[in-house]
């Protein structure tokens, strides 16, 4: 009997990823359906010498996650729906900051208090846009227990490696999604840890990049480099600075940390696209009934492919396109009234047709639905 | 003294600050460095967190690690970098605004967990960055640009409300009272566990325009005439008290601190199964 192999939760397997990693704090609020990542980090991290803090609220517990991971600690903080929204300002202050964090999101059905315990993908642009102003974004989304563990792994890689907040965007169907887990071995996955500065520098400069990198190597807060962070513009040596060249030299290389570095960022899983004629494009748990309805297309005779972005943003839009001048139709499948698709719209043009099929009331999209649009769209 | 003081702990690089002239917070900011320096901390092991407002301007100016946040935020940004890393000596820099409005909830919950943090509220009675909106400590009947007919709000004893919620040691003093005000700031920074001491400062530009208390030395004046100690307003009566505010400690005690009982925690946790 191999002992890797697990019954386990999204949710759980989420935090799991998140301590193969390497997090040693997690802050956060109970909310449905994300809880579980606040009970089971309570439960894990100070088993592992590590910090786990329920805060007064949801701002509360992204900015102490922020603060932890200033200090040098791997750091989480989790939430859904109307807790993501409240986050959105502190998911900007840690992208012009530039510190690495993981966020996650286990999307229910909104607006509002909408539908707690329900599935939705309605989240989808307010991970690009939720935030004010320009930034860079980064959003994963998985679509089975053991890739709430992987992605979970790899969100905390990005955010380390590029220091920039990352987005676990998983829905309530994965989040609460019981299944078998090969639990990866120690060494098995990639871990990457952030670089700090050499010791020792003489007049370090927090915020300066090296000849080719858009990534500052920022110090720990208490390792012997005294500097300043703050939520303004600000220049190499992180202090407030209201120039306007300077500004859009910031901001330019923000952008650049992801736009430079997609081939590195984005993945993506390709089913049966090879001679499709039509692809069908699924995210997270709505994957799950793509693949099941390319199956029956196929049965029935018509080429069909799934194309699944794991990486949500940036858009996947080099191989969009090329799948665009391959098919004779793109059909979209979300849990939403259409977010995804109007990306997808924007990057294939008039290539090939376009279909979309959704919906946000609660139910997941059934693969009978998706085959009987997809027969449509053809 | 204090130029020794500048030299030590300033980035006087960074100055002229941003203050308008006449402000208080210049003072106050120089109380903590004394404080600080009096209690021999080592600058690397000092973190200053501070929110959004002219207050939170001040961990700019000073040569530890400092953090600039989000509005009303210092406080849990500061009880992430306590937790996550003990060693650490976090002071919070804090408006009356973003301390007790925005960030009023931030602000009781810290105090409820008794999480070794000192916080500085500078207090200057108005919303100073924004043009002189009312704020949580505006008085009855005062006027702002959002009260034009005076203020009808009561307002908070921010003091008093972090004691009640738990703070083990809470203070209240004035950029006239400076020598009191850096020995609460000491005392407060040696206190294990949740601290606050509320400096009264004054915002010519803002308030005192607005509310015809003259100009910077007027003002301070006006602290120094208003201010009554805690041990004198205990025999006076209500009327003669009105438009007075009290000055001292009003809190000194004991509990058990947030990121100790942590410590424990995982102590006690150890040699238990992990997985």
């Amino acid at each position: 009997m191999n002992n890797n192999f697990k019954l386990m939760q999204g949710n759980e397997a989420c935090i799991e990823g998140a301590l193969y990693a390497g997090m040693r704090f997690y802050s956060g609020y109970p909310i449905t359906p994300s809880t579980e990542l606040m009970e089971k980090s309570a439960v894990r991290l100070p088993l592992k010498g590590g910090k786990f803090i329920q805060m007064e609220d949801e701002i509360g517990g992204i900015a102490a996650a922020i603060g932890a991971s200033l200090t040098g600690l791997k750091s989480m903080t989790g939430t859904s729906g109307p807790g993501f929204s409240l986050k959105q300002e502190n998911i900007g202050y840690a992208a012009i900051t530039e510190v690495p964090l993981v966020v996650v999101n286990i999307q229910r059905g909104g607006p509002s208090t909408g539908l707690p315990t329900s599935p939705a993908q309605g989240d989808v642009m307010q991970a690009m846009w939720g935030t004010h102003g320009d930034h860079p974004v980064i959003a994963l989304s998985p679509s089975s227990v053991r890739e709430m563990f992987e992605l979970t792994v790899r969100a905390f890689n990005l955010a380390e490696k590029y220091r920039t907040p990352v987005i676990l965007l998983a829905d309530e169907i994965v989040g609460h999604m019981r299944e078998k887990i090969v639990m990866p071995k120690a060494g098995e996955l990639e871990v990457i840890d952030r670089k700090e500065p050499a010791p020792n520098q003489e007049n370090y400069l927090p915020y300066a990049v090296e000849e080719g990198s858009h990534v500052p190597e920022i110090a720990s807060f208490g390792k012997g480099y005294r500097f300043h962070v703050t939520g303004l513009m600000h220049d190499e040596t992180g202090f407030p600075s209201n120039s306007t060249e300077n500004a859009e030299k910031l901001l330019d290389r923000l952008m650049a940390k992801i736009s430079e570095n997609k081939e590195d960022i984005i993945d993506f899983d390709e089913y049966m696209t090879e001679d499709a004629d039509i692809i069908i494009l699924g995210y997270g748990g709505t994957a799950r009934s793509v693949k099941s309805s390319v199956k029956e297309l196929r049965k029935q005779g018509i080429k069909a492919g799934m194309f699944r972005p794991k990486t949500i943003w940036p858009f996947p839009e080099k191989r969009v396109k090329e799948l665009s001048l391959q098919a004779k139709a793109i059909l979209v499948a979300e849990l939403n009234l259409g977010q995804y698709v109007l990306e997808v719209e924007r990057v294939i043009k008039n290539n090939c047709k376009l279909g979309f099929v959704g919906k946000a009331n609660g139910e997941v999209l059934m693969p009978d639905e998706i085959t009987a649009k997809a027969k449509e769209v053809l | 003294m204090a130029s020794a003081l500048i030299e030590k702990y300033m980035r006087s690089d960074k100055f002229p600050h941003m203050w308008c002239p006449g402000c208080g917070h210049g003072i106050i900011m120089r109380s903590i460095i004394e404080a600080i320096d009096r209690l021999g901390l080592e600058k690397d092991k000092v973190c200053v967190v501070s929110g959004i407002g002219c207050s939170s301007r001040a961990p700019g100016y000073m040569d530890f690690n400092t953090l600039h946040t989000t509005h009303g935020r210092a406080l849990p940004f500061a009880t992430g970098i306590k937790l996550a890393n003990p060693d650490l000596h976090v002071i919070v820099v804090s408006g009356d605004g973003d301390s007790s409005a925005i960030g009023g909830n931030h602000l009781i919950h810290a105090a409820r967990r008794n999480i070794d943090i000192t916080t500085i509220v500078f207090n200057n009675n108005i919303y100073g960055m924004t043009g002189g909106q009312y704020s949580p400590t505006t008085p009855t009947n005062y006027f702002g640009t959002t009260a034009p007919y005076g203020n009808i709000d009561r307002s908070f004893d921010i003091a008093q409300l972090a004691g009640a919620a738990g703070a083990t040691y809470t203070a209240r003093s004035t950029v006239f009272h400076v020598p009191q005000l850096t020995n609460y700031i000491e005392k407060a920074l040696n206190k294990k566990g949740f601290s606050l001491v509320e400096a009264i400062s004054t915002c010519p530009t803002s308030f005192g325009r607005r509310n015809k208390k003259g100009d910077a030395v007027d003002m301070i004046k006006w602290l120094r005439d208003s201010a009554v100690t805690v041990t004198k307003a205990s025999k006076m009566s209500a009327e003669e008290l009105d438009g007075k505010f009290t000055i001292g400690e009003f809190k000194d005690t004991e509990a058990p601190e947030y990121v100790e009982q942590y410590e424990k925690l995982i102590e006690r946790l150890k040699g238990e199964d992990d997985e």
